[in-house]
């Protein structure tokens, strides 16, 4: 099949594209496979010859790796699973039942996803230093939740809408509970909803730099990407294979959960301006 | 109980805004009302002045490269095969998929000035010898690889947003149009862009956000221990005066500043573009 004219060109334009866009990351995976030799060279090796798994093995052996990591998964678990059952409440409260300030919560909801985080260090510092929460997991986590439930509610709210009170109804008339209806109507209908919720609360706290990095502050009680910064020393004698293979494990689980919901989460944040 | 938790925070902030808090208040708990002296205080500061110009005129860079570059990626993407779409979407969203500080150490890695692959790739396209060069010498300097590392890593969710609002254009008017002869740009201009705007203008507001607070990114790439009052964000500012030097009350009265500032540029902007797009 021949190309339509001006195709070609367009096509080598995306390559290249293609090419300058995903080098960072490539050039991530190559430094992680290859040896000191090659990494130090003066001019770049660009694919690793006898690709070796050293600096995986080193830096998952670098102390407070495990605890570090061990850390994020305490904090990221009790994140999504605190904030998935509030705001699921919260959601059906908002999308079903009329009260009063409603529109204030709404207000409210996006209101502190417009924040920007770090003007909110000052305040949250303070006040989880009032309650004896600095240096601890448990203060992250109410500070994660914080940003996580409006983001979880708003986006709920919306699958909730997409269900015709109907269906609910329907199942009442039929004999079934209020709760009979709920778990075998509503639930596998919002079950969707649920799944990219908690990715994105999942990917948000995994990867949060400002507050861990504010209210942790020894290695026992640090989060993975907070000891992923200080695995950076100076500009000599770095050791760029352990930090590009650390960098490689902490993206991976990122990379593969973000796959899944990638396409929700576009649309979650510009909802209402594109009717797909 | 939710609406607690959302406004707590902003309530807490006025509050030390108006508040001597320093170490002593903060084992004591208890800070001491001052009234508006923190703003006073900050808004006598050159710093602050000289921050704030930085901050907008940095943001304003990256805003414009994001949305600009982004929005002529998405327009490449309807123009390409379907198999190199398919494989640019998939590249895009792995950058878009890279966690902030992991792009921080990539970018670390490629710019350091022993063997970085970014002084060797420029240096070998004859753009000039940076063999050994030093990136973090200057603020601008320092500063343009920051603005590197934060568009690349928002052109894809703009690039695709915007190419999934592509598909509404109407195509009847833009085959029209080419049939009266209207050059690529007019096309652009009169049709797509009219149906595009909506999307462009969140888009706008959202990166106005995001890159007037950036703090991740111009903290660790610069680096912790070389923020200082020549290459100070806003954010950087606050940390660094409010946090660093356990003066909250001072820290607050700025992060609030800031917030008003971020609010006013995105309401302002959003009508001033609501406003010109009902004239014509």
């Amino acid at each position: 099949m021949r190309l339509p004219r001006g195709r070609l060109g367009w096509n080598a334009l995306g390559l290249a594209l293609f090419a300058v866009m995903v080098f960072p990351v490539f050039w991530m995976l190559s430094t992680s496979l290859k040896n000191n030799d090659q990494i130090n060279s003066f001019n770049p090796i660009w694919f690793p010859g006898h690709p070796t798994l050293n600096h995986f093995r080193d830096a998952i052996h670098r102390p407070a790796f495990w605890t570090d990591a061990k850390n994020s998964v305490i904090v990221v678990v009790a994140t999504v699973v605190i904030a998935l059952g509030l705001s699921f409440f919260a959601a059906l409260a908002l999308a079903k039942y009329r009260f009063t300030g409603r529109k204030l919560f709404i207000v409210l909801v996006i209101g502190i996803q417009m924040l920007p985080q770090a003007g909110l260090i000052i305040p949250l510092y303070v006040a989880l230093a009032k309650h004896n929460q600095v240096n601890r997991l448990s203060g992250l986590i109410l500070v994660y939740l914080t940003f996580a439930l409006p983001f979880c509610v708003w986006t709920l709210r919306g699958f909730l809408l997409g269900i015709p009170k109907e269906l609910e109804e329907a199942a009442m008339v039929d004999g079934s509970s209020r709760l009979g209806a709920f778990v075998r109507i509503l639930l596998p209908l919002v079950a969707p909803g649920l799944v990219a919720t908690s990715v994105f609360a999942f990917i948000t706290s995994w990867n949060e730099f400002i507050f861990a990095n504010t209210l942790l502050h020894d290695d026992q009680h640090r989060t993975i990407t907070v000891w992923l910064s200080l695995l950076y020393g100076g500009n000599r004698f770095v050791d760029w294979g352990a930090i590009m293979a650390a960098s490689t494990l902490i993206a991976i689980p990122v990379v593969i959960f973000f796959l899944l919901v990638q396409r929700r989460i576009a649309f979650g944040l510009t909802a209402g301006a594109v009717k797909a | 109980m939710l609406g607690a938790i959302l406004g707590y925070p902003v309530y807490s902030l006025v509050r030390l805004s108006l508040q001597k808090y320093q170490l002593f208040e903060l084992l004591q708990h208890h800070g001491v009302y001052v009234g508006l002296h923190n703003f006073g205080s900050v808004l006598h500061d050159s710093v602050f002045w000289h921050t704030l110009l930085r901050t907008v005129v940095f943001t304003a860079v990256n805003v414009g490269l994001t949305i600009v570059g982004g929005t002529l990626i998405a327009l490449l993407l309807v123009r390409v095969s379907t198999w190199l779409r398919l494989l640019l979407t998939l590249g895009l969203v792995l950058v878009w998929a890279m966690p902030q500080v992991v792009a921080v150490q990539i970018w670390s890695w490629m710019t350091n000035s022993q063997n970085g692959v970014f002084n060797y790739i420029l240096t070998e396209l004859h753009v000039g010898n940076y063999f050994q060069h030093n990136w973090y010498e200057t603020t601008f300097s320092q500063y343009s690889m920051v603005t590197t590392l934060i568009v690349w890593g928002a052109l894809p969710f703009v690039a695709i947003t915007v190419y999934a609002a592509l598909s509404q254009v109407p195509h009847e008017l833009v085959e029209a149009a080419q049939i009266d002869g209207a050059r690529a740009w007019r096309v652009f201009k009169d049709v797509t862009l009219p149906v595009l705007m909506p999307l462009l203008l969140i888009l706008t507001s959202l990166s106005i956000i995001w890159d007037f607070g950036a703090f991740t990114q111009p903290y660790l790439l610069i680096g912790p221990g070389q923020q200082v009052q020549s290459n100070y964000l806003m954010s950087t500012y606050l940390y660094v005066e409010g946090y660093g030097r356990t003066d909250f009350g001072r820290g607050a009265a700025i992060s609030l500043l800031m917030l008003a500032i971020v609010a006013a540029l995105s309401v302002v902007y959003v009508r001033q573009m609501l406003r010109v797009g009902e004239e014509q």
